[in-house]
C-alpha cells in the first residue's frame, strides 16, 4: 500500500516534469508557429496585431529565399544519395571483410562526428583552393557528402550488429547466386538502416550553416539565406518558411517512424 | 549392414587449415551412405561443424575431395549443389513471411506459382505448422522457427539433408520431442542426414551410425551400440557414457583372452588384435563392473567404498582402489551395492573393451627406428 503511494507521487513529479522538458523543447516552436500569422508589420515584429496569411503569401514572392530553398533541396537530395551509396557499401564491407588497418579506419570515422564544424569547414575550404575546386553548388555537395558519410556508416552498423551472416548462406543453399542473395536477402533486411541513415544525410545538410558558410561561394542556401535576414530581426516570412519546414519534416518523420517500425516488427 | 548400401556422400582424404598452422581436419574419410542418419560428434572445436560446411559449399577443403553422388562438388558453388541445410541458428528470413521462407528454394528455380503453392502447403502439412503461412518469423517459437527452417530446407527434395545443431537453442523437454520427430521424417521421406551435435544423448539415441571426431581427427564410426560397446579409442570410451579406464600393458595371451598389468593389480579383458608387452587401456562400463566383499578366483582389484550416489532410477558407487583411481559402479535401484567397507572389483572379460593407445603407436616408432626397419615419420 504505502509502495502504491510512493509509486503515485513519483508518477505527479514524474508528470510534471515531463511537461517542463516538453514546454522547453515545443514553447520556440510554438512562437514562431504563432508569430508566422502575426499581422504586425513593425519590427521587431512582437507584439499581436491580428491574424493574416500575408506572410506566406510574402513568402512565394521573395525570389531570393526561394533560389536559397531550391538550391538547400537540390544539395540535400545530391548529398543524401552520394553519402547513402558510399556509406551502405563502406559498412557492409567494414562488417564482412577483415583487411589491414580497419581498426585505424573504424577509428577514423569518428573524427568528422567530433571535430568541431568551423576546423572541418575551414579545412574543406582550404581542401578546395588547393585543389581549384571552384566553390558553389558543387564544393557544397561535396562538404556535406563528407560530414553525412559517417552517420550514414553508423546507422546502417547498429542495423548490422543484429544481422545474421547465416541467412545469406541459407539464401545461396537454397539456390540464389550472390547478387539475387543481396537484393533479395542483405538489401531488404538492412533497408531499415539504410532509410534511417540516408534521411539522417538528409536532415544534416538541410539544416548546415558552419560547413556550408566557407564552402558556398556565390550559392546562397536557405539557412545561410536566414542567417543574413535575420541580421533585422526575425522576419514574419522566414517564420512562415519554418513553419512549411516543420510541416514538411513532421511529415517525413511520421512517415518513415511507420516505415521503420514495420521493419522492426520482422527482425 | 554397410555392403548392400549405395554410397551417396563421399569424404576423401579432406585436411582443412585455417591460416597456415591451425588444421581442424585431418586426412579425413567417410563414406555416407543413402537414406542414412550419420551424426557427426564431437566436442566443440573438434570440427565436425567445419566438415559439415565443407559439403555444404561454404567453405573449401585445404586438400582432399568431396564426391555426392560420385561425383567431385568442388568447384560447386553452395548454390549449385543439390544438398540444403538446417543452420544452428535457423537464419530465417526475418522480412519474409513464413510461406515466402519455405517457397524460397523453389522460387529460386523459377518453379510455377500453383506448383509452389501446393508444395509449400505440402511442406507446412508435413511439419505441423499449417495456418502460419501469413506470420513472420518474428511471431513464432524457437521450435516453431526451427520447423520452418527444416520445411524450407526440404521443399527443394535434397538428396542430402545437413543439420548443424538444429535443436541446440531448443529447451530440454522440446529438444526430445524435436529429436523423435526428425528420426521420424528421415525415415518417412527416406533422404539422408548428415547432423552434427555434440550432444552425445542426441547423437545415440537418433542415429543409423555415428562419426566421433576429436581433433580434427575422425576416432571412429559405428552405430550407436557399437560406439558405446565397442570403443575404438581411449577418447571414445571417455566421451560416450561414463567409464572405468585403466591403463597399462599386456603381459599374457591365451587365446583371445588378453592378461594386462596395470598401477593396482592385475586384470583381464577380450580382444585378438593385441600383442605382448604392449601399452593399451581397458574399458569398464560401471554397469558391467561386478564385486565382492570377499576376495575371489581369478582376478580382482581391491578398494575401499568412498561415496554412495542416489539418482532416481539408478545406484551409483564409488570406490577407491590401490593408486587411489575413483571406480564407479552403477546398478538399477532397488538392487544392492554394498555401502562401506573394502570390496574386490572383478568383471567377466568379455566386459572390458581393451584399447589400443597412441603410446603403443609412439613405443612402436620408437622400436622401428631402433632396428631400422623404417624412417621416422
Amino acid at each position: 500500500m504505502k509502495q502504491k503511494m510512493k509509486k503515485n507521487s513519483y508518477g505527479v513529479v514524474g508528470k510534471i516534469y515531463c511537461s517542463l522538458i516538453y514546454a522547453f523543447l515545443f514553447l520556440p516552436i510554438v512562437v514562431i508557429v504563432v508569430n508566422s500569422f502575426n499581422a504586425t508589420t513593425s519590427k521587431p515584429y512582437l507584439s499581436w496585431k491580428g491574424f493574416t496569411f500575408d506572410w506566406y503569401l510574402k513568402l512565394f514572392e521573395n525570389e531570393e529565399l526561394l533560389q536559397s530553398f531550391q538550391n538547400t533541396m537540390i544539395i540535400a537530395v545530391c548529398t543524401t544519395i552520394m553519402a547513402t551509396i558510399v556509406g551502405t557499401l563502406a559498412a557492409v564491407g567494414m562488417y564482412k571483410y577483415k583487411f589491414r588497418g580497419k581498426s585505424t579506419i573504424d577509428a577514423l570515422l569518428y573524427i568528422p562526428v567530433v571535430i568541431p564544424e568551423i576546423v572541418l569547414g575551414i579545412s574543406l575550404l582550404t581542401l578546395f583552393a588547393k585543389i581549384s575546386i571552384p566553390r558553389g553548388m558543387f564544393s557544397l555537395i561535396l562538404a556535406h557528402t563528407t560530414f553525412s558519410i559517417p552517420y550514414v556508416i553508423f546507422n546502417i552498423r547498429a542495423r548490422l550488429s543484429r544481422y545474421d551472416n547465416s541467412i545469406e548462406e541459407a539464401s545461396m543453399d537454397l539456390g540464389a547466386n550472390r547478387l539475387k542473395t543481396f537484393f533479395n536477402i542483405t538489401l531488404p533486411v538492412l533497408a531499415p538502416g539504410i532509410a534511417g541513415g540516408a534521411l539522417l544525410a538528409f536532415t544534416l545538410s538541410i539544416d548546415d550553416v558552419i560547413v556550408s558558410y566557407f564552402t558556398n561561394g556565390q550559392t546562397m542556401t536557405l539557412p545561410l539565406k536566414v542567417m543574413e535576414s535575420i541580421k533585422s530581426g526575425v522576419s514574419p516570412d522566414v517564420n512562415a518558411l519554418s513553419v512549411l519546414i516543420l510541416i514538411g519534416t513532421a511529415l517525413l518523420v511520421v512517415l518513415t517512424q511507420s516505415g521503420i517500425l514495420k521493419g522492426k516488427k520482422n527482425m | 549392414m554397410s555392403g548392400d548400401k549405395k554410397v551417396i556422400v563421399e569424404i576423401k582424404n579432406i585436411n582443412k587449415f585455417y591460416g597456415s598452422t591451425n588444421q581442424v581436419v585431418k586426412d579425413l574419410n567417410l563414406e555416407i551412405y543413402e537414406g542414412e542418419f550419420l551424426t557427426l560428434l564431437g566436442p566443440s572445436g573438434c570440427g565436425k561443424t567445419t566438415t559439415l560446411r565443407m559439403i555444404a559449399g561454404f567453405e573449401e577443403p585445404t586438400s582432399g575431395s568431396i564426391l555426392i553422388e560420385g561425383q567431385n562438388i568442388e568447384n560447386k558453388e553452395p548454390f549449385e549443389r543439390n544438398i540444403n541445410t538446417v543452420f544452428q541458428s535457423y537464419a530465417l528470413f526475418p522480412h519474409m513471411t513464413i510461406y515466402d521462407n519455405i517457397a524460397y528454394g523453389l522460387k529460386m528455380k523459377k518453379a510455377k506459382k500453383d506448383v509452389i503453392r501446393t508444395r509449400v502447403m505440402e511442406m507446412l502439412e508435413l511439419v505441423q505448422l499449417g495456418g502460419f503461412e501469413k506470420r513472420y518469423p518474428s511471431q513464432l517459437s524457437g521450435g516453431q522457427k526451427q520447423r520452418v527452417a527444416i520445411a524450407r530446407a526440404l521443399i527443394n527434395q535434397p538428396r542430402v539433408l545437413l543439420l548443424d545443431e538444429p535443436l541446440g537453442a531448443l529447451d530440454l523437454k522440446l529438444r526430445k520431442q524435436m529429436q523423435l520427430e526428425l528420426k521420424r521424417l528421415q525415415r518417412k521421406l527416406n533422404i539422408t542426414f548428415i547432423y552434427v551435435t555434440h550432444d552425445q544423448e542426441e547423437a545415440l539415441s537418433m542415429s543409423d551410425r555415428i562419426a566421433i571426431l576429436y581433433n580434427g581427427v575422425l576416432e571412429q564410426v559405428a552405430q550407436p551400440w557399437e560406439i558405446y560397446e565397442k570403443p575404438a579409442t581411449k577418447f571414445v570410451a571417455t566421451f560416450i557414457g561414463e567409464t572405468n579406464l585403466f591403463e597399462g600393458y599386456v603381459s599374457e595371451i591365451k587365446d583371445n583372452e588378453v592378461t594386462a598389468v596395470i598401477e593396482s593389480g592385475i586384470i583381464q579383458g577380450e580382444g585378438d588384435t593385441f600383442e605382448l608387452n604392449e601399452m593399451i587401456a581397458v574399458s569398464v562400463r560401471p554397469e558391467r563392473m561386478k564385486y565382492s566383499l570377499s576376495p575371489v578366483e581369478g582376478f580382482h582389484l581391491e578398494g575401499v567404498v568412498k561415496e554412495q550416489v542416489y539418482v532416481g532410477s539408478i545406484l551409483k558407487t564409488i570406490v577407491m582402489i590401490g593408486n587411489g583411481n575413483e571406480i564407479r559402479i552403477e546398478r538399477l535401484a532397488g538392487e544392492s551395492l554394498p555401502a562401506e567397507g573394502t570390496v574386490y572389483l572383478y568383471w567377466e572379460s568379455k566386459d572390458a573393451k581393451l584399447i589400443h593407445t597412441a603410446d603403443h603407436v609412439f613405443y612402436q616408432a620408437i622400436e622401428n627406428i631402433q632396428m631400422g626397419r623404417e624412417e621416422p615419420v
